[in-house]
């Protein structure tokens, strides 16, 4: 099973929430980091690093003296990342999605697979929970190629079995959505603030397309006022967990501890979620939930 | 004329309150929202709206049932995993499709259509602190990048229009696409930190990412109080690298109270936070110098 964390609105405990998840977790697990822009699941895991390769995707290369300037690559192009004017090749590697296309299309073979770097992938191992995370090179602007190469390490470190728990980055976005898309169940961790209800509706109408089995956690629950559990209502959203708003929580946070071993209490919290996740999971219950 | 962008890199650290502080205590200026994908300003300033324009953006691929001869040339070629065959044939799944048009160039009976994309709108609007560009990506849609653009454009010609010579921009979290088109011809990033691991990391990427484009910064340390050793390290990363602190924020549910009553906290009766938070404009306000 793979249960993706994400949010909509930033910094309401996506990280607090799989780093707790991964440590109560039963059986093998992988925290897997998908927020490749700012990756900080490892703070929280401290993972001893076991190995790590540097992620490319393939941007054309010219070979210019094969080149006839018949502009093919330019006019197939949709990203403007390479430009035939006259007797000129304008490249613009940092703008390439990557398809392929100007390579297959130049008649005259003149484009070849080169490579930009993207990032870089790391695993490891903190204590019995496994470790993945793609940190994006600083300057690039693409994340979900990037995403793309964590995800097939994901899928080889996974052909034994186990579960994984990815921490996704905020937004609704194309990068959200990405570290989302290929997970069993998806959970929406916000905070009952005006910010957080706005995103988190926006993040419901980004993610219920993907006809995914989805759950809120609320976070520092008793900040703000009502209108979240006013909304998982009225769409049939099953609230998994809560966890109190909690100057303590907030401390020991900052100084970099997994909550769900702060006290019996909140690993409790932890320990039901869990329970409740895999519950959703199970075949059929995405379309029972969106009924209750 | 200058552009201010307050960023953060980790969400949630308080950017769109303080930047709600910023627009009531500046003078002549435009406000633009530039977190396209999960904008959460209008929240604080309750915009009237005036002008509404729609952003289309890019193309997406769609196949024609009838004219599909089901040869499977489109999804060998699709580098996105967006094509699969299903029992009614082939179909473009909408949320992988990056819009390359390779699918549509090569498909050999020219069953594929390649209509534009709709990804969202943006607002033209006036507030009690002054006009407000903004938008909405649509949930899930891509070329956040392109809609900051787009913002920033409009924002300039209105402040020339106005003769405003501030543009002060709420940005996104993170250091991908949406942050880098921010960063465009700004003449101060102001970066909003917290004394956690996450929000010192985060810092360091996002200073790191000013740096590569040659963009002055600012550094803000709200919730200073959690946490006095992390606070005590930001400020060192801050010395070393020469990058102004422009105030400590102390944790306060006061944020909070503002936000639901739709006010920003320099609304409210006076108090530290307020006091605190109009020295670091008058700060930043130095440090962004007298532009033109």
């Amino acid at each position: 099973m793979i249960v993706a964390v994400a949010s909509g609105k930033g910094g309401t405990g996506k990280t607090t929430v799989a780093a707790s998840l991964a440590s109560i977790w039963h059986g093998p697990v992988l925290g897997v980091d998908l927020d490749v822009e700012e990756p900080n699941l490892h703070l929280f895991l401290q993972p001893v690093i076991a190995g790590s390769e540097a992620a490319y995707m393939t941007v054309p290369a010219l070979a210019e003296s094969k080149c006839t300037y018949c502009g093919a690559c330019s006019e197939l192009c949709q990203f403007k990342a390479i430009n035939v004017i006259g007797q000129i090749v304008l490249s613009f590697p940092e703008m390439c999605h990557g398809c392929g296309g100007c390579i297959a299309v130049c008649p005259e073979k003149a484009l070849s697979a080169g490579q930009r770097e993207l990032g870089e992938v790391r695993w490891g191992q903190a204590g019995g929970v496994g470790f993945l995370s793609g940190q994006l090179r600083i300057g690039e602007a693409m994340s979900p190629p990037l995403m793309r190469r964590v995800k097939a390490r994901l899928d080889q470190m996974l052909t034994n079995g186990g579960d994984a728990i990815i921490d996704a980055p905020p937004g609704v976005s194309c990068p959200a959505v990405n570290a989302v898309m290929d997970s069993d169940v998806i959970l929406l961790v916000t905070e009952p603030t005006p910010f957080g209800v706005y995103d988190f509706q926006l993040a419901w109408e980004a993610f219920v397309t993907l006809g995914k089995p989805l759950g809120a956690v609320i976070n520092r629950a008793g900040l703000g006022n009502d209108a979240i559990y006013r909304f998982c209502r009225e769409k049939g959203l099953p609230v998994l967990a809560e966890i109190p708003y909690d100057r303590a929580i907030a401390e020991a946070y900052s100084c970099g501890r997994v909550i769900a071993t702060l006290n019996p209490g909140i690993e409790a919290t932890f320990v039901t979620l869990r329970d409740k996740i895999r519950h959703l999971a199970q075949p059929g219950r995405s379309r029972e939930a969106a009924h209750a | 004329m200058r552009e201010i962008i307050i960023i953060s890199g980790k969400g949630g650290t308080g950017k769109t309150s303080l930047t709600g502080a910023f627009a009531h205590l500046a003078t002549t200026k435009i406000i633009c929202d530039l977190d396209v994908d999960a904008p959460d300003l209008h929240l604080l300033l309750q915009p009237t709206i005036g002008r509404r324009e729609e952003f289309y953006s890019g193309h997406e691929a769609v196949i024609e049932g009838e004219t599909c001869d089901g040869c499977g040339l489109c999804a060998s070629l699709c580098q996105f995993g967006a094509i699969r065959q299903h029992e009614a044939g082939f179909v473009v799944d909408p949320v992988r499709c990056e819009g390359c048009k390779v699918c549509v160039a090569f498909c050999p009976t020219a069953a594929i259509r390649f209509p534009e994309r709709h990804c969202g709108r943006w607002y033209v609007s006036s507030t009690r602190f002054g006009p407000l560009v903004h938008a909405q990506l649509f949930p899930g849609a891509e070329n956040s990048g392109r809609l900051v653009m787009v913002l920033k454009q409009q924002a300039r010609e209105l402040a020339q229009a106005r003769g405003a010579d501030l543009v002060l921009c709420d940005g996104a979290p993170g250091i991908g696409c949406p942050v880098i088109s921010s960063l465009s011809g700004a003449h101060l990033a102001v970066v909003v930190t917290e004394p956690t691991p996450s929000g010192r990391h985060d810092l360091e990427r996002v200073a790191a990412l000013c740096r590569h484009f040659q963009t002055a910064l600012g550094v803000i340390i709200n919730k200073h109080d959690l946490n006095d050793d992390e606070t005590a390290r930001i400020e060192a990363f801050c010395h070393d690298e020469n990058y102004p602190v422009l105030a400590r924020l102390p944790h306060d549910p006061l944020v909070t109270r503002a936000m639901v009553q739709g006010l920003v906290v320099t609304e409210l009766p006076e108090s530290d936070f307020s006091q605190e938070l109009g020295q670091a404009w008058s700060r930043i306000e130095a440090l962004a110098g007298p532009g033109r």
